[in-house]
């Protein structure tokens, strides 16, 4: 039988799992990154978050510094049953991400200010969903991209 | 600064999408469906249970499907006439577009007969599930 695209992509880590308020920890961080690149236009802030989600999505949301931060000073602070979740919805979440951040680095390289303000925008919007709602980004779109085909 | 502008113009309709999607999801929503499209065991690819069935779509990036899948194992599991099947959305794209499912989980309750008499979209709560299959006869 043909493997599906998911199984492909992510056969390796089919079965790791992370505290599930790290990812929504960190995009609380990248919710306030994005506000702080959208209210600057700076290279350097949307640059430095394409590199967090390059991480994220490559090497998976465990490897981000915004995950960093979360085990070493959030955790530590955090009482009840820890809540599992599969890495991956956080890394395609981390991909779409990368996306839009690398669509808006364009946008900033090349002077055109409604590229990158666009893009950086379908960032934030998911971003703060995600820290705000808790919203499942794979969920939502996944099936979506699919169906296009 | 000219620059906060398309924040807000960001954040203001994405809070209210939010809003929406956290009140929305979870919930089942009874559906009346013509006896012409009734779901069968050939479909589905499983047998239908005898009372009812509770058909749910899940996909690879998806953090509740998980928990809705052993939410629903374990309402069935005390339920001989009533069928839990878990289909990997991305594996049956054919049906997906048929039953116009957009986004995982998605779960549907049919009747004996297979017809869709409910649908949720997102992880419903116990208590829902047991009194929308309550309602089925």
């Amino acid at each position: 039988m043909t493997q599906t695209t998911s199984q492909l992509l992510t056969s390796s880590d089919k079965t790791t799992t992370i505290d599930a308020r790290g990812p929504r920890f960190a995009a609380l961080i990248t919710t306030v990154v994005l506000v702080a690149a959208l209210a600057t236009h700076s290279l350097w802030v949307i640059a430095f978050q394409v590199l967090v989600f390059a991480v994220g999505a490559l090497r998976g949301p465990q490897f981000t510094p915004y995950s960093l931060i979360f085990r070493r000073f959030i955790r530590p602070r955090l009482k009840g049953e820890i809540p599992a979740e599969d890495i991956r919805p956080p890394q395609f979440a981390q991909s779409v991400g990368l996306v839009f951040a690398l669509v808006a680095t364009a946008g900033l390289l090349a002077h055109i200010s409604i590229l990158f303000t666009i893009a950086a925008g379908f960032a934030l919007a998911a971003a703060f969903l995600n820290a705000a709602f808790n919203y499942c980004l794979g969920c939502e779109v996944y099936l979506l991209l699919l169906r296009l085909r | 600064m000219n620059s906060l502008l398309p924040i807000l113009l960001i954040l203001i309709p994405t809070t209210a999408y939010g809003l929406w999607y956290q009140r929305s999801r979870g919930k089942i929503r009874a559906k009346h469906t013509a006896p012409e499209s009734a779901l069968t065991a050939e479909i589905l690819g499983e047998p239908l249970g005898s009372r009812a069935t509770l058909v749910q779509f899940s996909s690879a990036f998806c953090t509740p499907c998980r928990a809705t899948r052993l939410l629903l194992e374990s309402v069935v599991s005390t339920m001989p006439d009533v069928q839990h099947m878990d289909i990997d959305a991305e594996a049956h794209l054919d049906l997906v577009r048929k039953l116009n499912i957009h986004s995982t989980p998605t779960t549907l309750i049919l009747d004996s007969q297979g017809l869709e008499v409910g649908r949720a979209v997102g992880a419903p709560t116990r208590d829902q599930v047991l009194k929308s299959l309550s309602a089925i006869n």
